[in-house]
């Protein structure tokens, strides 16, 4: 047996299997649908921070004011409504005790509240700070991370100007430079502001690319299994080898196509950028095919059946996404959990993938996760074909 | 090797675990013959199969087809052989057309040669019409008929049949069997084929093994299968009686000269019986206990009177039990359908 004929062979069930494909229409539709969805869901539920706006959020005004003349607590109230007509982030609803606004949010009308205590003027006029409190909703910790820092946000800009009023006497040049010295500029390594879906997208590409052969081989080799048409294909006179390199094929491309489905769809629809070479990205996601092809082949040889495949596919797809850095950095995970993603070849490809197309890297500034690559692909495959081996002479 | 013998069988065991699905079994097949493997389910008919048709290692033993082992020398195996299962193997998104190349092609025929074969064999089976559709839309026994040129494409010397009329309406069973026969006569090929339906044993097979929990506990051909009951002391009783009780089957069953008892209706007894006053025993019985026989005849043996002579039980009888004993030694994961 050449390895001319054992390629034959491949490609005629790689040609094969892709004819089936081509000729599932829902399965085509959905080979689409998939990954579009993938993209809005990561993509909208996870907005960058700023994009926030409309949060419900109470306001109880419970200072008495002081001597009766325009009070300190007014004019928190009108610099608040200037900044928040300029930003949207709030929806204020005037509240009249602290009772209604617990019970408002309880109920979940309210997001958060604000509540201006009784001796704020007076805290203020005699020279002292004055505390604004920010009632927060403990049972969703992200929205209240967010009031706290947008009203945090919004506090400290207007504590700027007061300070600003009070050194201008100081007649110093620049009043900012005495009440905050330290400007903060923060510079991208390329032009533009990369959304989040520039980061959710080389990710998502990695992923399904790689998923399809880790998953998808099993699927297609239990399936006909379980059909029975793998024995037609086994008391051919034809190498096992061909059967899984055929396989893999289809796998791929069927990836492949999903990849560039990912990519159309990122460019055209959520208007990502690429900043490196296309060719290099092409050749990246085909290294996280041979890097996963070892992994797939393993899975394959233990699944009998298609149920166990799919159910492992799930099992393993999970862990996988949020491990490997595609949709949460991993830098804000516990140590432990990073120690796992980094045994995942996953994580490498989508990093890689991301330095290509966010940050236009090229090969060099890659090679660390190129080496990781390939070295995890041949041992996988040094460990997986003799499974199978084993598994197709049962 | 004898000349004559294109298949031998050695001493071919296949364990599942503990549980020896086939059971240290030996016999060979002449070129040219049609061998059925018959038996109820879980006998061990379809593992034997795969084994012969290097789908399967033996755990021991060894089957030697055209003088190649079926292990050492598998691929060699394969080119004289061809598979039709149970299951399917054809795709149905494919046409017919497609599904030959696809298999054809695995076996290195040049493309004209082929392409050639493809329209012979589409017009074996008159579906020359539907070569361009999709088998998906074909009734399910013109997908047998494609299911068996399919097996036909490398011109094999030996064809394995896997109960290839399980599932088909009586006209395509039909249809298939004097397929096989004709394939047998007008080309030489070897034919073996597994069913545990008797009447495809009896009117396809030269020479039938009766396999049951893994062994082969009969082989001749259907005549002389048949003699073992027709040719010694025990004869098949057909009784009607008009009003059959539990209470009097039970007493029939309770004679000495019976050695099977099976109720096929609510008045009708299927007896296989031995000894020369059996007649007269089942007659006075039934009297004594005021039955009134309407009928009573002496039939030929079939080949299910044959196996349950033998073993004892029913063919489905023994599949139920044998399903049971089957799921014991599954192995973790493990296709239930290997355990055959």
């Amino acid at each position: 047996m050449t390895a001319k004929t054992i390629i034959q062979h491949s490609y005629r069930i790689a040609k094969k299997d892709l004819t089936e494909l081509f000729r599932n229409r829902l399965g085509l539709v959905l080979l689409i649908v998939m990954p579009l969805f993938m993209m809005i869901m990561v993509g909208f539920i996870y907005p960058s921070s700023g994009t926030i706006t409309d949060l419900q959020v109470g306001l109880f005004n419970e200072d008495s004011g002081f001597n009766g003349v325009f009070t300190p607590s007014q004019g928190f109230l009108m610099g608040l409504n200037t900044i928040n007509n300029q930003t949207h982030m709030l929806i204020l609803t005037n509240l009249n005790s602290t009772a209604e606004l617990k019970d408002m949010v309880q109920r979940g009308q309210l997001e958060g509240g604000i509540v201006i205590p009784s001796n704020f003027s007076q805290s203020i006029m005699s020279g002292q700070q004055g505390t604004i409190i920010i009632v927060s909703d403990e049972s969703n910790p992200q929205i209240s991370a967010t009031i706290q820092a947008a009203l945090t946000g919004v506090f400290n800009a207007m504590g700027q100007q007061i300070a600003i009023q009070n050194v201008l006497p100081l007649n110093s040049t620049n009043p900012l430079a005495v009440v905050q010295p330290y400007h903060i500029q923060t510079q991208g390594i390329v032009s533009g502001h990369p959304s989040y879906f520039d980061f959710i997208a080389p990710g998502i590409m990695a992923m399904t690319v790689m998923m399809s052969v880790m998953t998808g081989l099993p699927v297609a080799i239990s399936q006909e299994k379980e059909i029975g048409t793998m024995d037609g294909m086994m008391v051919a006179p034809i190498n096992r080898l061909s059967i899984l390199l055929g396989k893999t094929l289809a796998q791929t491309a069927r990836g492949l196509i999903q990849g560039v489905i990912i990519l159309g769809l990122a460019i055209g629809i959520f208007g990502v950028a690429i900043q490196g070479n296309i060719l290099l990205v092409f050749a990246l996601l085909l290294l996280g095919v041979f890097s996963f092809v070892g992994l797939g082949i393993v899975i394959t040889s233990f699944t009998k059946d298609q149920e166990t495949a799919q159910m492992l596919m799930m099992t393993l797809m999970f862990p996988m996404m949020f491990l490997s850095g595609v949709f949460f950095p991993i830098q804000q995970m516990p140590w432990y959990m990073q120690g796992i993603s980094k045994v995942l070849p996953l994580t490498y490809a989508s990093d890689a993938l991301r330095k290509v197309m966010v940050l236009g890297a090229s090969i060099p500034q890659i090679s660390t996760e190129l080496i990781i690559l390939i070295v995890f692909g041949i041992v996988m495959i040094a460990i997986a074909l003799p499974v199978f081996r084993k598994m197709m002479t049962r | 090797m004898d000349s004559g013998n294109i298949i031998e069988v050695k001493n071919l065991t296949k364990m599942f675990g503990n549980f020896a699905a086939v059971d240290d079994i030996s016999f060979n097949v002449k070129k040219g013959e049609i061998f059925g493997l018959l038996g109820p389910n879980g006998a061990g008919k379809s593992t034997t199969l795969r084994m012969l048709s290097t789908l399967s290692r033996p755990t021991k033993g060894a089957a030697i087809i055209g003088g190649f082992d079926t292990v050492k020398h598998d691929m060699e195996v394969r080119k004289l052989i061809g598979i039709v299962s149970e299951k399917m193997i054809i795709y149905n998104r494919l046409t017919a057309k497609e599904n030959l190349w696809f298999f054809g092609s695995l076996f290195n025929i040049p493309k004209a040669t082929l392409n050639k074969r493809i329209d012979e064999l589409l017009d074996l089976v008159q579906l020359t019409k539907w070569k361009n559709a999709q088998v998906g839309t074909f009734s399910t026994g013109m997908r047998q008929r494609m299911n068996v040129v399919r097996a036909l494409l490398n011109m094999p010397q030996v064809l394995f049949l896997d109960e290839p009329t399980l599932g088909l309406d009586p006209q395509s069973s039909v249809e298939i069997r004097d397929f096989v026969k004709k394939l047998n006569r007008e080309q030489g090929t070897t034919v073996i084929i597994t069913t545990h339906m008797m009447v495809d044993a009896d009117l396809l097979c030269d020479r039938i093994a009766i396999i049951d929990h893994g062994k082969i506990i009969a082989l001749d051909t259907s005549t002389n299968l048949k003699k073992i009951i027709s040719g010694g002391d025990t004869m098949i009783v057909k009784l009607e009686i008009a009003n059959l009780t539990p209470d009097l089957v039970d007493s029939i069953k309770g004679l000495k000269c019976a050695d099977a008892v099976t109720q096929e209706n609510s008045t009708s007894l299927h007896l296989i019986v031995h000894g020369e006053d059996a007649f007269d025993n089942i007659i006075d019985v039934v009297r004594t206990r005021n039955g009134k026989i309407t009928s009573m005849a002496n039939l030929q043996p079939t080949l299910e009177d044959v196996f349950l002579h033998i073993t004892g039980h029913e063919v489905r009888d023994s599949a139920d039990q044998k399903i049971l004993m089957a799921e014991g030694p599954r192995r973790f994961g493990g296709a239930p359908n290997r355990v055959r």
